[in-house]
């Protein structure tokens, strides 16, 4: 049986991830939501002991891989959206941060995945790998594809140009 | 084995994230050295991950929403208040509902309340029968014009954990229900959840076909009386719904298909359930 603690103690990481993978607060919190109440209808299924984290982290992604599944069918909230109101500090790293925050989601969502996972959760590759159920190349090519898009975009240079996995000498 | 000589793009990025062997490091930081074009690039990877973090880490300090703090202890727990709860769970916190599925639910509310008062000024008359209080096709189709059309949530326990839904749903309504095959007919199990009906939860199981048309089986244990009925089809607005009784069992298969291809359905449905 999952710990109603143990468990609480990892709803803030995953709204951090869902919330830098949607870039909307209320799709993330629904995802979390949806990830909690799965997470309790298969309690049975968590092995004591074992990583809940990354137990909960699986059942968020496979939830996730469902909704991107079903959205050929687009639904749109009536308050979606209402009340995200773009507020601009006025401090420059402020600014740099929502840039980074337009550009993130303007990443293929399978490569903004990997990057957060790493960032944001400090995940290894294998790690991810395992999550994503992914072999580690995958993993690591999706990951540089990322980095490097970002860097452009960030850069002003929007095109589609992208360093692939190379060998440099 | 000879030693690897080459530096790959991976072993860059492993590089940044801490995650080549040590043995590797003074190769590559040999090859930065001689690369500058590399290491600021890597540098930049770098300062990413640290942005990210930056712009997303102030999220773990944010105050839990209701409807997340709720779900820190298992849903539907089995209380007095269970019912009540499941209750509040779908009509208080729950998440958006489209102006027209607001509409139902108070129309439910409104037919419930009726029902109440209806039930109180009889209080002499002998006990009818509790399924009687709001008609079984009434609360069957409004409960289909409720959640079928929901595309984001039409379900609380997806089909594809039948058993879990299955032990569930029994569990909750003091009965073993079991969700009917329809997929000789075209219809796919959705999933189920649990609903209030008259005094006592209800469960709907919901199926659809491959263009998405929906129906929902409305299985009620409130009825009292131990009787049987024949097949009966009532239409409640767009709603067509064939239901009959089985014992102290009512089922109400409810779509907006025509009455055909429902009477179809529903004498498989019936098939199922008499053989179980």
């Amino acid at each position: 049986m999952v710990d109603s603690r143990a468990l609480e103690a990892e709803i803030p990481r995953l709204r951090r991830y869902a919330r830098a993978l949607l870039g909307d607060r209320s799709a993330a919190d629904d995802l979390v939501q949806d990830t909690l109440e799965r997470a309790w209808a298969r309690s049975s299924q968590w092995r004591s002991g074992s990583d809940l984290r990354a137990w909960l982290f699986g059942i968020m992604h496979n939830l996730r891989v469902d909704q991107l599944r079903r959205a050929a069918i687009p639904v749109q909230p009536i308050e979606e959206g209402a009340h995200d109101v773009p507020v601009r500090a006025t401090q420059s790293d402020r600014l740099e941060m929502l840039d980074l925050d337009v550009a993130l989601n303007r990443l293929p969502e399978e490569q903004r995945e990997i990057m957060l996972l790493v960032a944001l959760e400090d995940m290894s590759y294998s790690d991810v790998a395992t999550l994503l159920q992914l072999p580690v190349g995958t993993v690591m090519s999706r990951l540089a594809r990322g980095r490097e898009r970002l860097r452009q975009i960030l850069a002003g240079k929007p095109g589609d140009s992208v360093t692939h996995l190379r060998v440099v000498k | 084995m000879s030693p690897r000589t080459q530096i790959t793009e991976s072993d860059l990025h492993a590089y940044v994230d801490g995650e080549l062997p040590k043995a590797d490091h003074e190769r590559v930081e040999r090859f930065l050295r001689r690369h500058p074009g590399d290491a600021d690039r890597m540098r930049e990877y770098a300062a990413q991950k640290r942005a990210l973090k930056a712009l997303f880490d102030p999220v773990l300090e944010e105050p839990l929403p209701e409807n997340l703090r709720r779900l820190t202890s298992p849903p539907n727990p089995e209380s007095p208040q269970g019912i009540a709860a499941g209750w509040r769970a779908m009509s208080g916190s729950r998440r958006r509902y489209e102006w027209w599925q607001r509409i139902a639910a108070a129309v439910l509310v409104a037919a419930i309340g009726g029902a109440t008062g209806w039930f109180a000024r009889d209080r002499y008359a002998p006990t009818p029968s509790l399924a009687a209080v709001v008609p079984l096709p009434r609360q069957a189709a409004v409960a289909h014009a409720v959640y079928s059309p929901d595309v984001r949530r039409p379900v609380e326990v997806r089909g594809d954990q039948e058993e879990q839904l299955v032990t569930w749903l029994s569990k909750r309504i003091g009965a073993q229900v079991k969700a009917p095959k329809l997929g000789g007919l075209g219809y796919e199990l959705v999933g189920g959840r649990l609903l209030p009906g008259n005094a006592a939860p209800v469960a709907q199981f919901m199926y659809q076909d491959a263009t998405g048309q929906r129906l929902t089986l409305y299985v009620s244990t409130e009825n009292v009386t131990n009787r049987e009925t024949a097949f009966r089809f009532a239409q409640e607005g767009k709603v067509n719904v064939f239901y009959w009784v089985d014992g102290k069992f009512g089922y109400a298969l409810s779509a907006t298909i025509g009455k055909d291809e429902l009477g179809r359905v529903a004498s498989a449905v019936y098939d199922q359930l008499e053989r179980q």
